[in-house]
């Protein structure tokens, strides 16, 4: 399990946030969804395999995805993942827990620096 | 069906992270093979980045689980096809298992039951014995129940205290009931009013006595127990109101109590209201057991302080008559030390009961130590297999978990076996325990005992289970890989927790067989002492009583006891007859009161208080106590009612310096009575047991002057135990015979308490018999376990050596050194146990001197003795796995490598 030292640790609930917002645009199979993030991220994001899938069937079992057989890109059967009606729902929530929580880091770093 | 459906689909969600993950892999692998890598590269690069893959799976499918418990199943699952393959091992674990915890529910099942069970009343925590001491009181500290209460200090008490919510006394008497079939000896709890009450147990139908019950000029009643109630009646509800015939007196049945229901610690045929009696009553008799229910939240020591107040009172209200002087009992110092009432039920049998529990739970534990020893064998055989799969990715604390589920699942097997193991042993315990066990009749195996299996099974695993466990994380899975423990003799470290188990066990083996020879000692030092009496298997004694009914005059009762005396000395074989008011060790003292010698001034002006008997011409030949000066009683003495006594020779020596010197001394009861002269003294009797010293007796002649009677007459005594010699004591025969030859007497006398000496004898040494017996069995399992645990872990050292061993034996080492250096090595382990152990056990000892007799809890004998035995053993089951080592063939054992 290669760690880069580089990245450091998401704050819970961070990489479910990014799953939802992904799969939002599209559906998508695992490996397709790690590479999603990588890219959108500029490598700044790298998700672990480790975490994934384990979140993944965290999700599934909220109801906040479903998934699907499917084919991935070079045509080998997979499972498509696709955000749900509840998903979303819980996605508008989590934004908006985190706007505030990020304004108010935001405040603080200010005053400090003052 | 909804769980059923969840199931299915949950398969079906482990198929999707198989069937995601796999392509996941494969999908990178081929992204690298077009950035230009190998096949097997580019595939291997994949799967290193991704991490590991049973891993992630088991991450992934513990969403869906019903948090661990379904990876615990599957632990267990594992354990339980494991223990199949290997059912030698599972056999001796589960059976050592079955017998140390169920050897264990069945001591604990007494002992809850007994002692912390609390008393089976309504909230009887605010039961209390009315216990009284009284220090001015000389020689009253031989009572066994300090000073009980007599019915006008009963009285006292009750209208005046503010301490209690109710009180009663009470007292035990045989009864003859006729009326119902034949003539029946009953044994009959009187009862003042207050006693019911306090006890709080509702009759099964009917009433309590009420109020009118214990008037004497009113109506006379009784109530039956559901034993007597049921033999007697086959459990008619329609006895309420029925009339019966006790010792003459005809009284209506009022009531019925419950099955259970004892009274204190008696069992019982009938209630008697004891309908006292204010204008006879005197301030003696003490001979009534008083019991109180406390007001809520009033203390022990508050109700001593208010009781203890009422005792001038006591002496201003009441008087034994003219001419004598009610505040002479100032001199006592009657002092109330009331107890809860359940420290009077259980009695003295704690103790005993603790040391057993203690002795039994030393032994699981080395039972324990020997598992944990299996356990760690088997664990190392799978070394390999847990390195590797650690190596594979499994967690140390999921490879530790697994151990310890194996454990206790093997606890718990073992604890649903011992539950089997444990009635057995309960019923064995009851049998051979001490026949005065207080609340047997309560003893069971109930849901707290099951809860006592239940824990100290999880115990027991996690205990053995824990040592290989904590050896495992020890253990580098690189070292057992690579190999180099395959090849080299083990280490220092890989030995030293088997050794610590064997020194754990022989120290613990030490104390128990210290322990266990003690109490040997202890009883071969009672069966030396003389009891007083000989020949006691041949001894028969049987109870008789004589109610006023049949004979109301003394000079009647007397002339139907001699006539009963002859009766049975006819019987064909009976050697010598006599009676007596009691025999020894028959639990009962007669009678205490005081004695003056002639002449002799008393410091405080009263003379102490001494142990009386009456008996008849013929007891103590009967009884085989030997004259030691003067003569016995004849029967003109006793006819002729003349004024003599016989005493013991300790009261003999104390009083006069010897036996010889007693002869024709005198002595009186008090001052105003007239002088007794001695005419015999015989030996000392130990009527209180082996393990009691022989108190002082004065023997009175079984008929004598009662001056306290209104007006003074001649009184005797209704209630006599017959002895009688013969050697055909305890035969049914003889029984048969007895009961024609008092029947030819009077048809109307039931005889009761049919028992040999010997019976009584052993009866006072059940206790230690008992503890010694559970003892014995308890070390020597210490001692076949701890010679079990040396034996397996000598010879496995030797089993792990071979290879060093054949290279010794090629160098030239002699065998016998070989031999040596692992007996030595026995002895030495053996050695650090012996010493630990006695150190422990000399501290434990002190514990248990309450159960000794004669004996130092620090006899050199035993501390002796008892470390040969085990070097002894331990140097023998050493020699058999060394002599093995000394066989190996060099070139076998170099070549096996």
């Amino acid at each position: 399990m290669a760690r880069n030292p580089e990245h450091r640790d998401l704050f819970p609930g961070a990489l479910e946030i990014m799953i939802l917002q992904s799969l939002r645009l599209k559906p998508m199979h695992g490996y397709a969804l790690v590479k999603h993030i990588k890219q959108v991220s500029d490598n700044l994001l790298q998700v672990e395999e480790g975490s994934l899938y384990p979140a993944l069937q965290r999700m599934l079992r909220e109801g906040w995805l479903e998934s699907e057989m499917g084919v991935s890109a070079k045509g080998r059967p997979t499972r498509i993942y696709r955000v749900t009606d509840a998903g979303i729902r819980h996605l508008g929530e989590e934004v908006v827990s985190i706007e505030k929580m990020f304004a108010g880091i935001t405040r603080v770093l200010a005053i400090a620096k003052a | 069906m909804q769980s059923l459906s969840k199931l299915f689909s949950r398969r079906r969600r482990f198929d999707d992270i198989s069937v995601s993950i796999q392509e996941h892999i494969e999908e990178r692998a081929e992204e690298l093979m077009e950035e230009g890598m190998a096949r097997k590269e580019a595939e291997q690069g994949a799967r290193r980045e991704f991490g590991n893959v049973a891993l992630m799976k088991e991450r992934s499918r513990e969403v869906w689980q019903w948090s661990a418990l379904e990876s615990l199943l599957a632990d267990l699952k594992l354990t339980l096809r494991r223990l199949r393959r290997s059912p030698g091992f599972a056999a001796t674990v589960l059976l050592t298992l079955a017998i140390g915890i169920g050897a264990n529910t069945a001591v604990f099942s007494v002992l809850n039951s007994v002692l912390l069970k609390p008393l089976p009343y309504p909230d009887s925590g605010r039961l209390t014995a009315l216990w009284l001491d009284a220090p001015g009181a000389n020689g009253l500290a031989n009572f066994n129940s300090g000073l009980r209460l007599s019915p006008s200090l009963f009285l006292t008490f009750a209208e005046h205290n503010h301490s209690f919510q109710s009180m009663g006394i009470w007292a035990m008497r045989y009864a003859t009931v006729t009326g119902i079939a034949q003539p029946d000896q009953a044994d009959a709890a009187l009862v003042s009013g207050g006693v019911l009450e306090t006890l709080g147990v509702r009759p099964e139908t009917g009433q309590w006595f009420s109020a009118a019950d214990q008037d004497p000029h009113g109506r006379k009643t009784v109530m039956l127990s559901y034993g007597y109630w049921q033999r007697r009646f086959g459990g008619d509800r329609g006895v309420i109101g029925r009339a019966i015939q006790v010792d003459g007196v005809t009284r209506e049945i009022v009531g019925v109590m419950p099955r259970g229901f004892r009274m204190v610690d008696q069992d019982f045929d009938l209630l008697i209201p004891m309908a006292l009696d204010h204008a006879t009553l005197k301030m003696y008799p003490f001979g009534y057991d008083g019991i109180g229910r406390l007001k809520p939240g009033v203390t022990l020591a508050q109700a001593d302080g208010d009781l203890a107040q009422l005792v001038p009172l006591w002496m201003d209200s009441w008087s034994n008559g003219p001419g004598t002087n009610s505040h002479s009992y100032a001199k006592w110092r009657i002092t109330p030390n009331f107890r809860p009432l359940k420290n009077k039920v259980i009695g003295n049998v704690g103790s005993v009961l603790w040391v057993v529990m203690a002795t039994i739970g030393l032994v699981m534990l080395i039972a324990c130590t020997n598992v944990a020893n299996l356990l760690m064998v088997r664990a190392e055989s799978r070394l390999q297999e847990l390195a590797i799969r650690a190596a594979l990715g499994a967690g140390r604390r999921r490879i530790a978990r697994e151990l310890l589920v194996e454990s206790v699942a093997l606890g718990l097997m073992g604890g649903m076996l011992s539950i089997g193991v444990a009635y057995a042993g309960l019923r064995l315990l009851v049998a051979i325990g001490p026949a005065d066990l207080p609340r047997m009749n309560e003893i069971v195996l109930d849901e707290s005992s099951l809860g006592f299996t239940l824990l100290l099974s999880v115990f027991c695993g996690l205990f053995f289970g824990s040592i290989p466990v904590l050896k495992y994380l020890r253990t580098s899975s690189s070292a057992v890989l690579t190999g180099t423990n395959r090849t080299a003799s083990a280490s220092r470290p890989r030995h030293r927790s088997r050794n610590a188990l064997v020194v754990a066990q022989v120290a613990m083996a030490l104390v128990l067989l210290v322990s266990a020879l003690l109490m040997i000692r202890t009883f071969a030092a009672l069966r030396n002492v003389e009891p007083g009496f000989k020949d006691a298997e041949h001894v028969q004694t049987v109870n008789i009583w004589i109610p006023e009914l049949q004979a109301p005059d003394p000079h009647t009762v007397a002339q139907m006891q001699r006539n009963i005396v002859n009766q049975l000395a006819a019987i064909p074989g009976v050697t010598s007859v006599g009676f007596a008011a009691g025999v020894p060790m028959d639990g009962n003292d007669p009678n205490w009161d005081q004695i003056m010698v002639e002449g002799k001034n008393y410091a405080g002006g009263e003379p102490p208080l001494r142990l009386y008997n009456y008996v008849s011409p013929g007891y103590f030949q009967s009884l085989g106590t030997h004259l030691v000066a003067g003569r016995g009683f004849t029967w003109d003495d006793l006819n002729n009612v003349l004024p003599m006594v016989m005493v013991s020779e300790s009261f003999a020596r104390e009083s006069w310096g010897s036996a010889a010197a007693a002869i024709g001394k005198r002595v009186r009861k008090y001052d105003s009575s007239p002088w007794q002269q001695v005419i015999g003294v015989v030996e000392d009797v130990h009527v209180h047991g082996v393990d009691d010293k022989a108190p002082a007796i004065i023997y009175w002649p079984a008929i004598f002057y009662d001056r306290y009677a209104t007006p003074p007459q001649m009184g005797g005594l209704r209630f006599v135990t017959y002895v009688i010699h013969t050697e055909r004591a305890g035969t049914t025969g003889f029984l048969s015979e007895m009961q024609q030859a008092v029947w030819s007497v009077s048809g109307n006398l039931p005889l009761a308490s049919v028992e040999t000496m010997q019976n009584l004898y052993s009866q006072s040494l059940a206790r230690t018999s008992f503890t010694l017996v559970m003892l014995a069995i308890a070390g020597s399992m210490a001692l076949a376990l701890g010679i079990i645990g040396i034996y397996g872990v000598i010879s496995y050292t030797v089993s792990q050596r071979t290879r060093e061993i054949g290279i010794r034996l090629a160098l030239g080492a002699q065998k016998s050194e070989l031999k040596w250096m692992f007996v030595r090595s026995a002895l030495l382990l053996t050695s650090a146990g012996v010493v630990i152990g006695l150190a422990t056990a000399a501290t434990m000892m002190q514990l248990m001197k309450s159960l000794l007799f004669g004996i130092s809890p620090l006899d050199p004998f035993t501390y002796i003795t008892v470390p040969l035995i085990l070097v002894v053993s331990a140097a023998a089951a050493s020699y058999l796995p060394a002599r093995r080592a000394a066989a190996v063939d060099p070139v076998e054992a170099l070549r096996a490598e």
